[in-house]
């Protein structure tokens, strides 16, 4: 049989093009790979290689004619040992382009088709609405930590499962540059408790491959700021392969490390990055404040079959709370907790925020504004409905946040607000965050450019109106 | 140290290290001693990778495959001849965006790959990862990525595993010659270097990154030497003679498995095609090209061997005929496959619910 050879797409972009010149005439014999023609796309001339194999016949579109689609004959070529016949095609002038078939669901041909916004399924969200689990009575509170709490969960998690080490820069013989990893070299050696070179972008990808080859990577980074060079594997590596793989491959990584602003490290060093993460599809974000919720949340990352960025806080680190004595201490993760229940405005922050909304709080009991602190300890997924609820409940709410306001954690709560709980708002909802600027060194412009308590408390009186 | 000489001498006990051992072994005896049915195993593979990008890249020109597409042809004999040595139960294999012949070349269903690459359903990866992610676990093909490098440091993560796990397995990393400037690609040698970690780093130097030739990007165009600073030794390997690749790949393969560390293998191959679909090709003469072509081509450079060895060539005839059929088979099939339903828009962006 005859084959048709068409006019192709040589772009992403093209529709049609300029048969340039033909690089072969009809007699000629051809194989595969051989150049038979030079097209003009929109973007610059292409030649055009055959892959069949066989004796050129008729040439149905001249050399030097414009503006042919894509698809169309433009010659015709006999198979090894068979006969062109000698149509006359050439006189009926080039055959058109074949009409694209007819946009059939299901039925294959129809690339691209259009489809009904209706018919996509919601992200995928818990069948049941999940609490934290209830503390036995009787069960000891110990005074614990932040930093312990982590170290213990880690600990915890890698006795648990052998898959489970942790790799990072001084974290083995240093015991950890802010003292997070201390002791567990001694306990699990250095096949679990790896020290890496000064190498964020290598050793986050190589926590990622191991992650896909089917360990429980935990990869700390020294601080977070760090992590900028290594974001690439973060993001593209770690949060992408589960849907770009069709859920065939999984990237269960945790990624920890101190966020935000420290003391007096200056602009590179002081860096909230919750926002940035939580803009990501494919990951999950934690951001606690104390030690039961730094070691619960900490434990069930490490079981999450989804990569996990943990945000920790350099200034939180050496903060004592009291924290449950139990065997296995997990919270759920995508859930917020009321830290404060009250009634007139909701103060949602998280992470070191969550201490200012305290102090705040209590400043503003004495003014007879009784505030509810929504402390959100997930950054994505998001628990809305914790803000919502909260929200029906005051009517008012600030958003409390230790980072830039711009395109902010609190700018996703004020339109969370706005969208979803506009019917409940008495006022703007305010965003309380740092100062837009790269925090500066010295001690009374840092202080400026930071989010406190103050802050936090002129907002809550302006939402309601009591400034 | 306080010693200064003894800090010198310290760094400089060198001379046991096998940088170069590994090349020479190479050299002495450089051709895979393969058996007419290997051969012809090898010779039915590349054809398969190559016919299946021809038709790929006839796909895309009418317009069923979209984005970018990056074709294997020309360089088969880099994938058959590296692969064909692994153990397929143990070892894994990562590479970067050009890596429809390194799927073919494990043997993964040619119909789900080119679904893929046409966005359906029954593609490997649902439709959603496109030429450019794909992945097989089954295989131990951990894809398929498309930022240019990052294989590199995956694979040392991967090969981490195995040699965490003591599975015996090791990790075959492969990236281009534009991929050999980027700095994670030299975190990656340095860490993998320090703790031994098996895995054979493959640089596939096609000769262009993109459009740029390696003389016009590369301060060191022998990129098997760039192992050195890591005391990784280095192999330059003809990559467009699939018994040399074999060989190669042996010698590697046991170094690396015997527990130490890491080879850089350089295959030395050619790409016909453009860098992509859209690629017009005009930093390099079609001449060029064309001498590739005739004169270094794994494919007829394995078909003349068999000749030579009395296979006829009516049989390698019906072998085309098959391979091309078998293409066809995959092309129809992915042509015919429904697209995703709207309803996969949301499936797999967490494993988990929250």
């Amino acid at each position: 049989m005859a084959i048709e050879i068409k006019m192709p797409a040589l772009s992403p972009t093209m529709e049609e093009g300029t048969l340039a010149k033909w690089l072969v005439k009809k007699g000629d014999t051809i194989a595969p790979g051989d150049i038979i023609a030079e097209i003009e796309t929109d973007k610059a001339t292409m030649e055009f290689e055959t892959i069949d194999e066989g004796t050129v016949g008729n040439i149905l579109v001249e050399e030097g004619t414009n503006n042919v689609k894509v698809g169309t004959v433009i010659a015709m070529l006999a198979g090894e040992g068979e006969e062109l016949p000698d149509s006359d095609l050439l006189e009926d002038g080039p055959q058109p382009a074949q009409e694209p078939k007819k946009d059939v669901p299901g039925e294959g041909k129809d690339v691209g088709r259009t489809e009904d916004k209706a018919d996509m399924t919601a992200p995928q969200k818990r069948s049941q609405p999940v609490t934290d689990p209830e503390i036995p009575p009787g069960t000891n509170m110990a005074t614990v930590s932040v930093r312990e709490a982590l170290r213990d969960a880690m600990a915890e998690e890698m006795r648990r499962d052998g898959r489970v080490f942790v790799m990072g820069e001084e974290v083995a013989q240093y015991q950890g540059a802010y003292k997070v990893t201390q002791g567990l070299l001694d306990e699990f050696g250095m096949k679990r408790v790896i020290d890496t070179p000064i190498t964020e972008y290598g050793f986050a990808g190589i926590g990622c491959g191991a992650a896909m080859g089917g360990l429980r990577p935990i990869v700390e980074f020294m601080t977070f700021n760090f992590a900028m060079q290594a974001i690439d594997h973060i993001v593209n590596s770690a949060a992408k392969t589960n849907y770009m793989s069709g859920g065939q491959m999984r990237c269960p990584v945790v990624f920890r490390g101190p966020n935000g602003a420290a003391s007096r490290v200056g602009a590179q060093h002081s860096q909230n990055y919750g926002p940035w993460y939580a803009s990501v599809p494919g990951l999950i974000v934690i951001a606690p404040y104390d030690s039961s919720d730094a070691k619960g949340l900490m434990k069930a990352a490490i079981r999450c079959e989804d990569p996990v960025v943990f945000l920790e806080n350099e200034l939180v680190y050496g903060r004592n709370f009291e924290l449950p004595e139990l065997d296995d201490h997990v919270l759920p993760i995508g859930k917020a907790r009321i830290v404060r229940e009250g009634s007139d405005v909701t103060i949602v922050t998280y992470s070191i925020g969550v201490g200012l909304a305290l102090e705040a709080a209590e400043a503003l009991a004495g003014d007879g504004i009784d505030a509810e602190i929504i402390d959100l300890r997930t950054l994505r997924p998001l628990d809305e409905q914790a803000v919502l609820d909260s929200l029906a409940k005051t009517n008012r709410v600030i958003v409390a946040e230790e980072g830039w306001p711009t395109c902010s954690i609190a700018s996703e709560i004020v339109t969370i607000c706005m969208e979803k709980g506009f019917d409940h708002l008495d006022a703007p909802v305010l965003r309380v965050c740092n100062e837009d600027v790269p925090l500066p060194y010295a001690a009374n412009l840092e202080k400026l450019a930071l989010l406190d308590s103050k802050a936090i408390i002129a907002a809550a009186k302006r939402v309601c109106y009591k400034d | 140290m306080t010693d200064g000489s003894n800090a010198t001498e310290s760094r400089s006990g060198s001379e046991d290290m096998p940088l170069r051992s590994l090349q020479n072994a190479h050299e002495e005896s450089p051709r895979y001693d393969a058996s007419d049915d290997e051969l012809l195993a090898f010779y039915r593979q590349m054809l398969l990778i190559r016919r299946f990008e021809e038709k790929a890249g006839q796909l895309y020109g009418l317009g069923l495959i979209g984005g970018f597409c990056h074709l294997y042809i020309g360089q088969e004999a880099v994938a058959i001849g590296l692969q064909s040595a692994l153990d397929k139960d143990k070892d894994s294999v990562i590479t970067g965006y050009r890596d429809h012949g390194h799927m073919l070349a494990y043997g993964i269903d040619p119909n789900v790959i080119m679904a893929e690459l046409t966005g359906r359903q029954a593609g490997i990866s649902k439709g959603k990862g496109g030429s450019m992610h794909m992945f097989s676990t089954e295989h131990k093909f951990y894809g398929g990525h498309g930022i240019v490098g990052a294989q590199v440091a995956l694979g040392g993560g991967l090969a981490l595993a195995h040699q965490y796990r003591e599975d015996g397995g090791i990790c075959l990393a492969y990236f281009g010659d534009g991929a050999a400037n980027q700095g994670q690609v030299y975190e990656t040698f340095n860490m993998a270097s320090l703790w031994k970690l098996p895995i054979v780093f493959v640089v596939e130097n096609n000769q262009y990154a993109m459009g740029t030739s390696t003389a016009r990007s590369s301060a060191e165009t022998e990129f098997y030497k760039r192992g050195t600073a890591f005391r990784i030794p280095g192999m330059d390997v003809n990559g467009m003679d699939v018994l040399e690749v074999r060989n190669a790949a042996e010698i590697a393969l046991a170094h690396v498995r015997g527990g130490n560390g890491p080879v850089l293998m350089e295959l030395n191959t050619y790409r016909y095609r453009g860098h992509s679909m859209s690629d017009p090709a005009k930093y390099r003469t079609r001449d060029e090209v064309q001498d590739q072509r005739e004169h270094n081509d794994p494919i007829e450079k394995a078909k003349k061997e068999l000749v030579e060895r009395g296979r006829s060539e009516d049989d390698l005839k019906a072998i085309d005929k098959e391979i091309r059929a078998r293409v066809a088979e995959a092309a129809d099939f992915a042509e015919n496959s429904p697209e995703p339903d709207a309803g996969e828009l949301y499936t797999d962006v967490l494993v988990g619910s929250y």
